[in-house]
């Protein structure tokens, strides 16, 4: 029982942790009032390039390091998440295009690229993968990691899991407390006043989509080289955990320091299939796997109703969430 | 005189929107210490000149000045940075935000970001203005006024000299409105300059220096208040004689149409906002609703229309001219009310809100109550297009084309076409709520004439209105509501606007018959 519970709650941080950097990139595009339906489309993004650019920089160099492969691989996933939220910025903030449309095809446009470059990358192969890479992202943290159970639950991880608490902690600080957060907060409620107030609005939503971008990704390459295992094969798994990103955003009701808690709640409930015939002492058939994997999208609507019989105006999305903005626009 | 006077000057401005000419032409300046009330018809171009100075719209051609020198305003910001201030029609402000946020939006990135700091120097901008202003409340807590006023301590905050206000009292009651003025005068006193639109011609001469008249985008010259009337603004904003008298026939053979009783209706937060109300409405004749704003006006044509529960005990009987018996209409569903023949048109403040489709045009618009008939699976087009010509013409609304989407018209033509189609629908009870809110002087004398018409016909009309003076010269009895209570039904030809004044404010005893 306790044993089981300790593995329940080691399966569901790390799970948690892709689709927090999903739902805190996405809270942070959403904030400017874009809705980005193309986060798993980003996440691939991200993943692919993370692992492609840290699998030919161990193929390549004489004396591959991991310190060197963490850099190359993040700034590879980074970059390549930010041009897909390029892509999705300048299609419905420069050419006012339909932002569900338009986030849609990037996710079918995302999971495309990285499955078709993936195919030169295994040449025939069921799977490949970079090692060296996954060494340096799964590295646990040394001391903290031996003390017993809490060291085990805890301290167990790659760094990025703790990255992942740091940014949400950060981005609550900036959304806040600063300027910029507070004329980010503007542009997604109403841009209207936001440019009558002299906030440049195009700016503010082509950067908070391009970093939001950004950090999705990470969750991204956080699947394919910790999470995974390093490795990459064409699978249609990430898709599932953008989505489960996208309801966390709700979920949270674009809070980012409830998506850590919420991330490892998403987690648990994830693998509540797995711990719940131990736990309960049952056996469960497998065609109910998939039910009880359905729990975080139930719970997601469970919030949506509480929230919306509320009305608490502070837990509801961005007033413009999902419109175009233009000035001469009446 | 020489041009360095002028605070801001436009010089031959033109702005076009596709096939629309918006301005044409226009030159005017306002000097510092001036109060320059704009005044046109609706749709004149009044806010979209006033938004190419705030840096909202570019001008196609012509130039702008600010203090003698040529300038390009392509943003709102450019314009701050100017000293340019506007106070939208519609709040240019962040709902979820505290008072103290909205203010902080809008300060220069030369001034370090510290909400304290915002906070304490508002507070003392409230204190100089005498502002009562509650700088921690979120915006969506607050009233109409207090956000007016929360609009005004932000330009003030932000320094500004030149201050526009587009419909500043459209949404206000009269004290509010006092309360308003006072301030413009104080900010006149500081060396500002001011331009004020608004189409309440009273307001234009209490409160402006100066006056200058747009007419279809042109620019027909401007007067000094002191030697214009109410008849002479009118004549130069129309560009003829209008007769500014409402016509009131006496009611002819008034049939009872609906008889109220014991009318009560409790919000959902459980407050009474109707308090037993009982009274009777006839047809051919005007019965007006007077009360100020949030006193039970929209709950008590709600509650008539079906759109709003009723307490146990309301009885609200509608006697058709076709049935012998009358209708308990408490129960029924708005939809069949409204087919009986009891129409509703309310003009919310934001005019959009309620009764069109912004993104449609007039045609399709006037579908929406026309759908239901006829017995073919297909829409029948051609009775609404022509239903929607009829009112272009008749209201004179200014659209390039009937399938324009409403919500490009400008505020004055949206209402004609949403009070035009209610008016078309051959009513047994009309219920109009502001009906002329933001209008200009004659599209009201057009709404007034229509009403008129209406209560010839035999129609039961129901007025809620916020002009007193109209009011009392429209109505052939005024009902006055204070705190959801009815105090009192009085004789439109005999009240005085003392009377209803007094009324409105406190609950009198009423001597029972």
């Amino acid at each position: 029982m306790h044993s089981s519970l300790i593995a329940w709650i080691m399966r569901a941080i790390p799970f948690g942790t892709i689709i927090m950097y999903g739902a805190l990139g996405e809270t942070v595009t959403e904030k400017s009032g874009n809705l980005n339906l193309g986060v798993p489309g980003i996440m691939y993004l991200g993943g692919f390039a993370g692992f492609a650019s840290a699998y030919y920089y161990e193929n390549t160099a004489a004396n591959p390091n991991g310190l060197v492969s963490i850099l190359i691989a993040l700034s590879c996933a980074i970059l390549a998440s930010m041009a897909g939220g390029l892509i999705y910025a300048f299609l419905t903030i420069s050419l006012r295009a339909n932002q569900n449309v338009t986030g849609l095809a990037l996710t079918t446009f995302g999971m495309g690229v990285a499955n078709f470059f993936g195919v030169f990358i295994l040449n025939g192969a069921s799977y490949s993968a970079a090692p060296i890479a996954n060494k340096a992202f799964a590295a646990k943290l040394p001391v903290l990691s031996g003390l017993g159970t809490v060291g085990q639950t805890v301290f167990s991880y790659g760094f990025l899991v703790y990255a992942a608490i740091v940014l949400a902690v950060v981005l609550h600080w900036f959304l806040t407390r600063t300027r910029a957060g507070l004329n980010l907060r503007a542009v997604g409620e109403n841009p209207a006043t936001a440019d009558a107030a002299g906030i440049n609005v195009t700016r503010y939503k082509y950067l908070a989509t391009c970093i939001g971008a950004g950090i999705c990704g990470i969750g991204g390459l956080y699947y394919v080289l910790d999470y995974n295992q390093g490795i990459w094969a064409t699978t249609g798994q990430i898709e599932a955990l953008g989505w489960l990103a996208v309801a966390l955003v709700i979920f949270t009701t674009w809070k980012p320091l409830n998506a850590i808690w919420g991330a490892y709640l998403f987690g648990m409930l994830y693998w509540l299939y797995q711990f719940l015939p131990t736990l309960l002492g049952i056996t469960l058939a497998s065609y109910m796997t998939d039910l009880v994997q359905m729990v975080p999208y139930v719970v997601t609507i469970l919030v949506l109703i509480v929230v919306s019989m509320r009305k608490k105006k502070e837990n509801q999305p961005p007033e413009h969430l999902g419109l175009p903005y233009f000035r001469e626009e009446r | 005189m020489a041009q360095t006077e002028y605070a801001v000057q436009l010089n031959h401005v033109t702005k076009t929107f596709g096939p629309v000419v918006a301005n044409r032409d226009v030159s005017l300046g306002v000097r510092s210490g001036e109060i320059l009330a704009l005044l046109g018809e609706n749709g004149s171009g009044k806010t979209t000149l006033m938004n190419m100075i705030a840096g909202i719209y570019f001008p196609d051609e012509g130039e702008i000045l600010v203090g003698g020198k040529e300038v390009t305003i392509r943003s709102p910001k450019d314009a701050l940075e100017l000293g340019i201030g506007m106070i939208h029609q519609h709040f240019k402000l962040v709902d979820v935000f505290t008072a103290t946020e909205n203010i902080a939006l809008s300060m220069g990135h030369e001034e370090k970001f510290d909400l304290k700091r915002v906070h304490d120097r508002a507070r003392a901008i409230c204190e100089k203005y005498q502002f009562a202003l509650d700088l921690d409340q979120k915006v969506y807590e607050m009233s109409v006024s207090q956000k007016q006023t929360l609009e005004i301590v932000k330009v003030l905050y932000r320094g500004a000299d030149i201050l526009i206000l587009d419909e500043p009292t459209a949404v206000l009651t009269p004290q509010e409105t006092e309360r308003l003025f006072t301030v413009i005068r104080n900010m006149k006193a500081d060396g500002k300059a001011v331009i004020i639109i608004t189409h309440k011609l009273h307001e234009v001469l209490a409160i402006s220096d100066r006056v200058a008249i747009l007419r279809k985008g042109e620019y027909v010259g401007d007067i000094a208040t002191a030697d214009a009337t109410e008849e002479s603004l009118t004549e130069m904003m129309v560009g003829e004689k209008v007769e500014l008298n409402i016509d009131r026939p006496a009611p002819v053979n008034p049939v009872k149409r609906l008889d109220i009783q014991h009318l009560s209706v409790r919000s959902p937060e459980g407050v009474t906002v109707l308090d037993d109300a009982t009274f009777q409405v006839y047809g051919g004749e005007i019965l007006g609703i007077a009360g100020i704003s949030g006193n039970g006006q929209k709950e008590l044509l709600e509650a008539i229309a079906g759109l709003q529960p009723v307490e146990p005990g309301t009885s609200i009987q509608f006697f058709s001219p076709d049935v012998v018996d009358p209708v308990q209409l408490v129960g029924k569903s708005p939809k069949a009310i409204c087919e009986a023949g009891i129409h509703l048109s309310f003009v919310p403040e934001d005019r959009l809100g309620m009764g069109l489709v912004g993104s449609m045009g007039m045609t399709d618009n006037m579908m929406l109550k026309s759908y239901g008939k006829g017995h073919s699976p297909l829409v029948d087009r051609k009775a609404p297009h022509d239903l929607a010509a009829t009112i272009k013409e008749e209201l004179g609304v200014v659209t390039p084309d009937l399938n324009t989407p409403v919500s490009r018209l400008s505020g004055g033509n949206v209402q004609k076409v949403l009070v035009g189609r209610e008016l078309a629908a051959d009513p047994i009870v009309l219920m109009t709520a502001y009906a002329v809110r933001g209008l200009d002087i004659n599209t009201s004398y057009t709404i007034y004439r229509l009403l008129n018409e209406q209560k010839k016909n035999g129609v039961a009309v129901l007025y809620v209105g916020e002009d007193l003076d109209v009011l009392l010269e429209l109505c052939d009895r005024i009902l006055v509501l204070c705190g959801g209570r009815v105090n009192g039904i009085l004789d439109g030809r005999t009240a005085t606007k003392e009377e209803v004044g007094l009324r409105m404010t406190q609950l009198i005893k009423e001597e029972q018959a």
